[in-house]
């Protein structure tokens, strides 16, 4: 069988994540022009619903295997590798995110196959895929096709939307897997922990939010005064969280949280895709950076160029000095 | 225990990257530089050395790349290695991820490493990828995009942000770890160092040397092929200003915040 398999990440109480669900929802719309059928691959799930949660989205058939672990890659790999040897399916995709790229580069190596990652859109032409991907700085695009079979294809973040297809519950065929030997070797401690408190930024009219940009960890309290005198709240990008600058429950993005302020002033962000998904929607965009050529600039609604430390604390005054008088 | 290091040599960030048209691949003329990214790697292997739980014997940096690529493995030394090896073979040209990452294996099996430590990304695109395809070709465990490595004598304890919040994992040795640059500040070499770093065993290997066949690397090994580059869509961005005079440049956010209704 021909057709493209996917892979079904979830949380681990049954929510599939938002670019899987986008990534069925492509292959179900490009299978019929490989040949075959959109297939999912869940791991660590024994839900009953997961055929209809997928089959939602166009996938018609889910390989599920309860007894492997969600969250390391290796496994799902072995997972993968075992479903293709066994159905042949033509391509692999992926949903954008971290796991998507573990496994996607296991099942390269394991299955010598092509890759191409940050994948905006995928075309079928004469009855083959061909990736699409930005690079350098999205300044070009590049169409990608693959030699031999599977071609491996890794999205960017929100590169496929989610659609549901109105089709039925997809079958589920529960596999027995042998893991490899070192796929065991991994063992998840604890996943998903959430740190830094309760706070909620959620909630906030107005976010300031801080990036590497900011220099040093001291230097939060420019973004925490410009937020006070605006009656906001600060969020921050995963670079300065990972940094330990700020907390975790600050942080705005594909693996924090998601805002839609009234307005998101972003003060030193280069406005990375993993973060613009989680600010996006904001009402409005304001943007300091001093590189001219930051992405930032390209989505926001307003871009100074220049630098934060020189315009952020006048702003403070200037607002302050308004709301005053 | 011995660590290896996977080092790259890339464009100098401040350069403006450029497609050659003909042959489609990155221009790699220009200031080069070691990959930021794996100086982390480095540091991560020398804080370990450092850190006493595990007792560090050599530390080496690998890289595949073109004969100036000798410069990224200087600068690894510097930075703290012992020595270094260089793939370096006209065949290796053209090479995609796949083949990349089958031939740094292949060079990394022949060092029979307990850990190898790389970058999560490369400054000229290889996104996140390259460490996980290694790994299944050693057939060792690894994790990506790690920001904290506990070393306790035959496992380390790793932890990263990945899609629902951060993951801790235990993982035997040996494996294959990429790191992110939150993980640590690495240190500038001395002067020492770096006048050192050029008389510090450096192996140079052909593919041969390893154990690698001619068609399983370069355009011939590799399973994608590039059809054609296009400009990307025009996007409308948004309104721009310049701070030339910052008074000037607040007034203008402020009116702009006044205007809809902000402050
Ligand atoms: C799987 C995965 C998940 C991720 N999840 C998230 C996520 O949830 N959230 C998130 O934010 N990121 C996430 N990232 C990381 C993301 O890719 C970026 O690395 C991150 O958003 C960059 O943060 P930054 O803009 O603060 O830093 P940088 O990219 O380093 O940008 C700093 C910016 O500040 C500017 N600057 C520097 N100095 C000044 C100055 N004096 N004045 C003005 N401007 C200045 C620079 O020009 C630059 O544009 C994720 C990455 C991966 C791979």
């Amino acid at each position: 069988m021909a057709g493209i398999l996917v892979y079904a990440l979830h949380d681990g109480e049954g929510n599939f994540n938002k670019n899987a669900l986008g990534a069925i929802s492509e292959a179900a719309k490009l299978a019929g022009e490989v040949g075959g059928e959109a297939a999912a691959v869940v791991v660590g799930y024994d839900g009953d619903d997961a055929g209809e949660k997928l089959g939602a989205y166009g996938a018609a058939k889910v390989y599920r295997a309860k007894d492997v672990p969600e969250g390391l890659a290796q496994p799902i790999v072995d997972v993968m590798t075992k479903v293709i040897s066994e159905n042949g399916f033509s391509y692999a995709l992926f949903g954008g995110g971290l796991l998507g790229f573990e496994i996607g580069a296991g099942l390269t190596a394991r299955l010598n196959a092509g890759v191409t990652m940050e994948v905006t859109d995928v075309e079928a032409r004469d009855g083959k895929l061909v990736a699409l991907r930005p690079i350098l700085q999205d300044s070009a695009i590049v169409d990608v096709a693959y030699v031999g079979e599977p071609g491996i294809i890794i999205g960017r973040l929100n590169a496929f939307d989610p659609v549901e297809s109105g089709s039925g519950a997809a079958e589920v065929i529960d596999l027995d897997v042998e893991l490899s030997e070192f796929s065991t070797k991994a063992r998840m401690v604890t996943r998903g922990e959430q740190r830094g408190g309760d706070v909620n930024i959620e909630d906030a009219d107005v976010l300031v939010g801080g990036g590497r940009g900011l220099g040093e960890k001291d230097n939060f309290k420019l973004a925490e005064e410009l937020a006070e005198a605006m009656g906001g709240a600060v969020a921050a990008t995963r670079a300065v969280v990972d940094a330990g600058w700020y907390p975790y429950a600050t942080q705005i993005g594909q693996t924090g949280k998601t805002v839609a302020p009234k307005l998101y002033l972003a003060a030193g962000i280069s406005g990375a895709i993993q973060h613009k998904v989680g600010m996006q929607n904001s009402e409005n965009i304001l943007a300091i950076n001093k590189d001219p050529n930051a992405p930032i600039f390209e989505f926001c609604d307003l871009g100074v160029v220049g630098d934060l430390h020189k315009i952020v604390p006048k702003l403070t005054e200037a607002i302050k000095a308004k709301k005053g008088g | 225990m011995k660590i290896c290091c996977l080092v790259k040599e890339v464009p100098d960030a401040a350069v403006q990257k450029r497609i050659d048209p003909d042959s489609k691949r990155l221009d790699r003329s220009g200031e080069k530089n070691l990959n930021p990214f794996d100086t982390h790697g480095i540091e991560a292997a020398m804080q370990i050395r450092e850190g006493g739980a595990v007792e560090v014997d050599e530390i080496v940096a690998v890289t595949m790349g073109p004969s100036s690529a000798v410069r990224a493995l200087h600068k690894a030394v510097a930075l703290g290695a012992d020595r270094s090896v260089h793939l370096s073979d006209d065949a290796l040209a053209g090479s995609d991820v796949c083949a990349t990452g089958l031939a740094l294996a292949k060079v990394l099996e022949s060092e029979s490493p307990d850990l190898v430590l790389l970058g999560q990304q490369s400054d000229d695109g290889e996104c996140y990828v390259m460490g996980a395809v290694i790994a299944d070709h050693l057939k060792m465990p690894s994790l990506t995009q790690v920001i904290k490595i506990d070393v306790d004598g035959e496992a380390i304890s790793c932890e990263r942000q990945a899609e629902y919040g951060y993951d801790t994992v235990e993982i035997d040795l040996p494996a294959v770890i990429s790191v992110g640059d939150a993980i640590n500040e690495p240190r500038y070499p001395s002067l020492k160092a770096i006048m050192g770093a050029k008389k510090k065993p450096l192996d140079t290997k052909a593919i041969g040397d390893v154990g690698i066949e001619a068609n399983q690397v370069g355009a011939e090994g590799s399973k994608t092929q590039v059809l054609g580059m296009n400009p990307p869509e025009e996007k409308a961005g948004g309104e721009i200003i310049e701070d030339e005079d910052t008074n000037e440049t607040v007034e203008k956010i402020v009116a702009w915040l006044d205007e809809r209704k902000l402050v």
